[in-house]
């Protein structure tokens, strides 16, 4: 099973990737809306991308009022 | 008419197959222009069904195949007005939304929905009244109309159960979450899954093989297996007038319509 810290990777490098940044580029206190300048459209594409990715479903409710990946990955972990 | 350029759609008939295709700024809402388009749509399948034996609706938006009902269009048409009238006019417009998915839900010719992407509320209303959906691996499903104090008011109830199990009903309306197309897939609301982008491509291959068969008999299957739910689908109109009576369904769109934030998609806290 995955640590939390493999997850938050995954996460980061799924977003790098997705968005065509860097790798390495995002790190884990970063704000994803205000570094990636993202929208609600992308924000659900990612959101499907990171479902996919990780075999799991994560309710929008689950994700409100988070803006950081290593929050997110916190999330996406419980699920896992 | 067998091809048509408008304002918020398209379509064009070739050999067997009708291609709807959305395209409508920014997401393919479904507002008052729209509707007056899906009713010539309508109004020419019948005239095309004798020689149809496939419909394919897709979008030509990135990232969205409808994102519902044209809500900053209600709210302005709606706020202005005295009680009664606006709903008297809301009423008007789900009737004549509902005779439109009707006359698609029980068209004599298949009807495949391609989705990509954003598929929420009037959205998914439209794709549930096709007999197939295919959707690509980044689509996504929601009823959000609870968000709004409202239910999903284009049928949407009746026929997502005609489809599925009532549980994940429950949860979807209940919750107003948004599901991928893998879920959608696993619980039956989704019959075929794409790669990124291929849903139209996929539908089209399925049309191909569809129109192989009897198209009278591929009408009567269809009608025999997927019947018209009209009795709830009355009730639901009856039921959304009601909801959208109470001040808080206007607080809520007012709400929506002011937010310029750019993630008017994404469930609110």
């Amino acid at each position: 099973m995955r640590t939390l810290e493999q997850t938050t990777q995954e996460v980061l490098d799924l977003a790098a990737k997705h968005f065509q940044l860097p790798a390495g580029s995002l790190a884990p206190a970063d704000d994803f809306f205000k570094k990636l300048g993202i929208d609600s459209l992308q924000t659900l594409e990612m959101l499907s991308r990171i479902e996919n990715h990780f075999g799991i479903e994560l309710p929008d409710y689950e994700v409100q009022g988070i803006s950081d990946f290593r929050t997110l990955a916190e999330r996406i972990q419980s699920r896992l | 008419m067998k091809s048509f350029a408008g304002k918020t759609l398209r379509w064009g008939w070739r050999e067997s197959v009708i291609e709807l295709t959305l395209d409508h700024e920014p997401a393919n809402e479904i507002g008052t222009a729209m509707l007056a388009e899906l009713e010539q749509f309508v109004a020419a399948c019948g005239a095309l069904a004798p020689e149809t034996s496939v419909c394919i609706i897709s979008s030509a938006r990135k990232s969205v195949f409808s994102a519902g009902a044209d809500l900053r269009e209600l709210y302005r048409g709606a706020a202005p007005l005295p009680e009664k009238e606006r709903l008297a006019g809301v009423r008007n417009f789900l009737e004549r939304i509902h005779a439109v998915l009707n006359a698609l839900d029980a068209a004599p010719f298949v009807t495949i929905a391609a989705v990509h992407g954003v598929c929420f509320g009037g959205g998914l209303e439209l794709a549930l009244v096709c007999d197939i959906i295919i959707a690509d691996k980044m689509a996504r499903f929601a009823f959000p109309e609870l968000r709004l104090g409202l239910i999903p008011g284009f049928g949407g109830i009746p026929r997502l159960k005609r489809d599925v199990g009532n549980a994940f009903v429950r949860d979807l309306l209940l919750t107003g979450r948004t599901i991928n197309a893998t879920r959608a897939h696993t619980v039956g609301l989704v019959a075929q899954l794409a790669g990124e982008g291929e849903a139209l491509r996929i539908a089209r291959s399925t049309a191909t093989q569809i129109i192989k068969f009897d198209a009278v008999t591929c009408a009567a299957a269809k009608k025999f297996i997927k019947p018209v739910p009209h009795d709830e689908l009355r009730r639901e109109i009856d039921l959304f007038c009601e909801l959208f009576a109470r001040p808080a369904v206007m607080a809520a769109l007012k709400k929506f319509v002011e937010d310029s934030g750019p993630m008017p998609y994404l469930p609110r806290s």
